[in-house]
């Protein structure tokens, strides 16, 4: 059910999941309106600007001496910016209100986000109340309103999808709520958006939006009984998993993997991206994650498992690709 | 008062000796001895080298990062080094580059611009360029020799946010190197800022009234007091952030009772003022040289003048803009957004007045001239893209994204550097036997302007496509590419402008005293008359805000010492006090000359900070007292005696000593104790603040300690009074032992006070590593301690002088400055009392 879950999906551009001139969500929509009409509006005032610089330096006399008293510094250094500094600010003040009021009203679906360095570690509850965990990969579905309740671990992050909404930071001892809307199905891409030492860059995610049967179905899925490996090699890797310890740190629910200081990783080999969206989430980029993980995500607490061996790495990538 | 001659009141020619004593007196060391020199304009010279070579190592660092970013997933630099090379970038650029460079201008220019011999306190501005140029190098090596060998440098940011910049997350000694390596450039800042401060209130050309003044001179002025206001509040935030991680003192760490974001108000009350400290000299400078290239007066000056202070209030209301995502309530982001806002109105009037300006005569095509037409473009631009990150849901999409990278650059290079190039083209043949050359200052602006533009244009896109600052690396496929690559291209050429510069200044600039190009442009400002060692021959009346148009002669009159103080009729260094908004003469000020003990009170600052970052605990304290006997020594060779009055020519008899409110010293304290008063505020809003964070941690009325301790200080603080009373009742009788008795056991009795409040806390079992309200409660004895030492040292010395004769009725500066100081500290230790032991008594749950 939770396989290929983006299949068939309208799949946006790369460019176009992460860019604030193509919302796809209330509030980016708001903000790229007023984007397009500063954005022209600054152009014209500096255009203005130019062209009587020019004309004071290079224009006719007549024109020099009617720009060269003090009714120039009146007109355009006060009543000209109070004026559209006004109406701008007003416009400002008026979206910020709309978006005060849309996000007072209850949200359909609230989740947990608490930034970690270099990660995200998401906290849902399914239609029982029952809470399961997941990480870097925020499922929602699409066309209704979702809460973030963000928080920090560590130091600050910031929560940042540029086609969604504006950017919301995720301060220690604080629980700050961003309110989103994905209006259309698809992947979108967001980036932790507050240096936050080392891997700051290494730092993405993405949130993928459902249809509503769908997210349901992946929901259910949460605590559905894990399966069998499916083959041989992941069977195998199920041992490594075990033997090398990732246990301590990771989380797979149903089994007695329960740590706690890295993502948890019950449904890893449904996401698209691994290591905060900094890999795909390919065989060969798992296997090479968990051998050289400080060259993908350098000063992170995952230390680099060198001392497996080739194949004990790939069949622990296969075990891995199979946690569905 | 005696109306000011129009005409020259001095006979020519001069006595034959007249002007070769002169010179005498104002003679530069030579040989190595040139470090002990004090005159403004070889301060100035090292000043203004040494700020460009950080602007150019800090370029540097920006070319690196250019390179590492020019393709995805780049590999030249570590995730580890590219942190550090941003970080030292920015604080680089900021700390030793942007406000050095300006204030540089302000010790090189000022005086001579005034109408003065040199700044009032000439050994203060050269410990301020001492302490920074020594402690710069130090600070700026440990990029290299950190990153290489010991991993050293900083890598927080240039902002530093804590908790990333704590301890437990920063663990090497990079922070602390920042830390205290601001600590003497915040000290060097302030020293200037005292300096500019006096000199352009006091010792204008007799005449010169302030709406007469020359705009740079304006923008000093408020730049000197912006810093005044605004340093203090980095100066609390990092003396915190370096007891939280020296000592565990919770003021950022919001699971004891602190606040992540407490760092942030300090820090961007700061850092929101900073950028118009850097900006409004800047400003000045192309007020002074647009009327030149136009051959016409400024229009609008006094609309300037008023928009320019209105910028200095403003800038104080804004901070918060860097906190819009913060999670701040709406309703102050919204009165944040309108003052941002409100705040482009005063910059876009001196535009308006540039242009009507340019409009009002010919603007000659100079290289200097296309700088200032670079910066219009370059800074409105930058303006126009502030406007709209002034308005909160943008910037909710912009804030910390490249976009902001775009417009820092824009305001920053396009509103400092471009002026900054331009002030070269135009003032160097003032200052240096050759002008720089037209053909290649054309060539540099070209290559500037178009890489800065190719450079930075293209991340207002990257930006709103997603990409955050600070990231040492970016995958493909987001379409962070092409404008990244294209902003790499751009930064070079940008990098080969500034060679081309570097080039022609090398070959050219020949900084001199006495034969420099001379008026080049025909200027009407008095930094263009000839000058020497002594700045100008005579002192002219000033009766316009262009003396040199005005009367063509002057320049001539002033070289043949017709005008007034022609020489030195005391035999010392000396230069003329005027009244703060008249100028009209007021006394004779005798200057120190070259010396070395502001050189060691330097040398011996810069290695306290150091040493205190490498945790060399008691080598640093051994040069904090270095430093201390130096600044004793030096402070003892002040003050000279009344030398009676004498006669300035033309028949104006001055007095060579005021005591006072009309003192320059009385002034300086005043500033100093302005930056003490900015502190404690800042202070006051830090513990207030940690209050609202966290009030559960606020004792309450009946579980504070018990109020004996703090009646005892208060009652202390009141015995001190009647110390400082009786000694001030005791010199003005001139009864001077009993003076200095009563200053000595006053000031015993101050630190008396302040240690019996500590003590108390101490009894009652609070320790500051415990909480948020412990620390932020020893942080006030720590302030108190700082201004008390300051008494304490000041009235023991002025007590022995007291005592020996050099301080009396009459010769009572430093007798009065003491009182300043003495005053303010019980004021500031009693308004202590009442917060830390009345404010939990008055939230009173129990």
């Amino acid at each position: 059910m939770t396989e290929g879950m983006t299949d068939g999906m309208t799949n946006l551009p790369d460019a176009a999941m992460m860019n604030a001139l193509a919302p796809h969500g209330p509030e980016a929509t708001q903000v790229a309106t007023l984007t397009q009409v500063m954005t022209v509006g600054g152009a014209l005032i500096l255009l203005l600007v130019c062209v009587l610089t020019a004309v004071a330096i290079l224009g006719p006399r007549s024109w020099k001496r009617a720009l060269s008293g003090r009714d120039t510094v009146r007109w355009g250094g006060f009543a000209f910016p109070i004026v559209t500094l006004a109406a701008l600010l007003f416009w400002s003040l008026w979206t910020m209100r709309g978006t005060e009021r849309a996000a007072a009203a209850p949200a359909a679906l609230t989740i947990s986000v608490v930034g970690e360095q270099w990660w995200w570690r998401l906290d849902y509850r399914d239609a029982q109340g029952r809470r399961f965990a997941e990480a870097n990969e925020i499922v929602v579905p699409v066309g209704v309103d979702v809460d973030l309740l963000l928080e920090s671990a560590d130091v600050i992050h910031s929560v940042w999808l540029p086609s969604l909404a504006g950017k919301l930071d995720m301060i220690p001892g604080r629980t700050n709520r961003l309110r989103l809307r994905a209006d259309r199905p698809g992947v979108y891409r967001g980036q932790c958006a507050e240096y936050c030492g080392g891997s700051h860059a290494r730092m993405g995610f993405e949130l993928i939006a459902l249809a509503p049967d769908d997210f349901a179905a992946w929901r259910a899925a949460a605590h559905a009984p894990r399966r069998e490996p499916a083959d041989e090699d992941a069977r195998r890797g199920r041992e490594v998993f075990a033997a090398a310890g990732c246990g301590a740190c990771h989380t797979v629910r149903g089994t007695d993997a329960q740590g706690r200081v890295g993502p948890d990783l019950t449904r890893l080999g449904a996401r698209r991206h691994i290591a905060a969206a900094s890999l795909p989430n390919t065989h060969d980029a798992r296997a090479r994650f968990v051998a050289r993980s400080q060259e993908v995500k350098p000063q992170s607490l995952m230390p680099p498992f060198a001392f497996l061996t080739e194949t004990q790495l790939s069949d622990l990538a296969a075990y891995l690709g199979g946690l569905k | 008062m005696t109306a000011l001659p129009l005409e020259p009141p001095n006979e020519a020619p001069r006595p034959p000796d007249e002007l070769a004593k002169l010179e005498e007196i104002w003679a530069v060391p030579r040989g190595w001895r040139i470090v002990t020199a004090v005159n403004n304009n070889i301060v100035g010279y090292f000043y203004v080298a040494t700020a460009f070579l950080f602007f150019l190592l800090a370029g540097l660092l920006a070319v690196l990062i250019r390179l590492q970013l020019a393709f995805p997933d780049g590999k030249l630099l570590s995730e580890a080094t590219y942190n550090q090379v941003f970080t030292m970038h920015g604080t680089v650029m900021m700390f030793l580059f942007a406000v050095p460079a300006v204030e540089a201008a302000g010790v090189l220019m000022l005086p001579q611009m005034l109408g003065a011999r040199d700044l009032p306190f000439p050994r203060l501005g050269a410990y301020a360029f001492w302490a920074y140029a020594i402690g710069g190098v130090v600070f700026f090596g440990s990029i290299f020799f950190g990153s290489i060998f010991f991993g050293a440098s900083p890598s927080g940011g240039w902002f530093m946010y804590p908790p990333l910049t704590n301890q437990r997350f920063s663990p090497d000694i990079g922070a602390d190197f920042w830390l205290l390596g601001i600590g003497f450039i915040e000290i060097s800042a302030i020293a200037g800022a005292i300096e500019i401060i006096v000199g352009v209130l006091r010792t204008r050309a007799p005449g010169m009234h302030l709406s007469r003044m020359p705009v740079f001179a304006w923008t000093m002025l408020i730049f000197a007091w912006m810093i005044v206001f605004a340093f203090p509040a980095v100066i609390l935030s990092t003396i915190l952030l370096e007891l939280e991680r020296a000592f565990g003192w919770p003021f950022f760490d919001a699971t004891k009772g602190g606040d992540a974001l407490l760092w942030q108000h300090l820090f961007w009350f700061f850092g929101h003022p900073e950028v118009y400290i850097i900006f409004l000299p800047a400003a000045g400078m192309v007020s002074m040289i647009v009327p030149t290239m136009v051959r016409a007066p400024l229009v609008g000056y006094r609309l300037i003048v008023a928009a320019l202070i209105a910028v200095g209030f403003f800038s104080f209301g804004l901070w918060v803009h860097h906190m819009f995502t913060t999670g701040i309530p709406a309703v102050s982001l919204g009165f944040f957004s309108a003052a941002s806002a409100a705040v482009a109105i005063p910059s876009g009037v001196q535009i308006f007045a540039w242009i009507a300006t340019m409009a009002s005569g010919r603007l000659r095509m100079t290289a200097a001239s296309l700088f200032v037409l670079g910066f219009l473009f370059v800074f409105t631009l930058g303006g126009l893209t502030g406007v709209m990150v002034a308005m909160v849901p943008f910037d909710r999409q912009a804030h910390d994204s490249y976009f902001i990278v775009a417009h820092l650059h824009y305001v920053l290079f396009g509103g400092m550097v471009f002026p900054l190039f331009a002030a070269f083209y135009y003032w160097t043949p003032a200052f240096s036997r050759n002008a720089l050359s037209e053909r290649a200052g054309k060539w540099a602006f070209a290559l500037i302007f178009i890489g800065f533009n190719i450079a930075f244009l293209p991340m207002h896109v990257a930006g709103l496509r997603g990409m955050p600052r600070r990231v040492y690396t970016y995958p493909s496929g987001l379409g962070w590419d092409g404008p990244n690559l294209i902003s790499t291209a751009g930064a070079l050429i940008l990098a080969t402008g500034i060679a081309v510069f570097v080039v022609d200044a090398v070959r050219k600039i020949r900084p001199t005293l006495g034969d420099s190009a001379g008026d080049v442009w025909k200027a009407g400002t008095l930094e263009w008359l000839p000058n020497g060692a002594y700045a100008a021959r005579s002192v002219p009346v000033v009766t316009d805000r262009e003396p040199l148009w005005a009367r063509p002669t002057l320049a001539r009159e002033v070289e043949e010492g017709r005008w007034f103080l022609p020489g030195a009729p005391t035999g010392r260094r000396e230069t003329i006090v005027t009244s703060p908004v008249e100028a009209h003469p007021q006394y004779l000020m005798r200057l120190t000359g070259p010396g070395w003990s502001h050189v060691s009170a330097a040398v011996f600052t810069a290695a306290f900070f150091l040493l205190l970052t490498a945790k060399a605990v008691w080598l640093a304290g051994a040069c904090g007292l270095g430093a201390l006997a130096s600044l004793l020594i030096w402070a003892w060779r002040t003050d000279p005696s009344d030398a009676g009055e004498v006669d300035v020519g033309g028949g104006l008899k001055l007095p060579t000593y005021a005591s006072g409110p009309r003192a320059h010293s009385w002034w300086a304290t005043v500033v100093v104790l302005s930056v003490a008063g900015a502190l404690w505020f800042s202070y006051v809003f830090a513990y207030l603040y940690l209050w609202t964070v966290a009030p559960s941690n606020w004792p309450g009325a009946t579980a504070m300690p018990s109020p004996e301790r703090a009646l005892l200080a208060g009652a202390l603080l009141l015995a001190s009074g009647a110390a400082l009373t009786a000694m001030r009742v005791l010199l003005a009788r001139d009864r001077r032992v009993a003076a200095a008795i009563a200053a000595l056991s006053g000031v015993v009795l101050l630190a008396l006070a302040l240690g019996a409040d500590a003590l108390g806390h101490w009894e009652s079992g609070l320790r500051a590593p415990r909480s948020g309200y412990a620390a932020v409660v020893y942080a006030s004895h720590l302030l108190q301690g700082q201004i008390a030492g300051a008494v304490v040292v000041t009235g023991v010395f002025v007590a022995l002088r007291l005592a020996l004769g050099l301080v009396t009725a009459r010769r009572r500066v430093m007798a009065d400055n003491l009182a300043l100081l003495w005053a303010y500290a019980l004021g500031q230790g009693a308004l202590a009392l009442l917060l830390t032991h009345g404010f939990p008594r008055l939230i009173g749950k129990g």
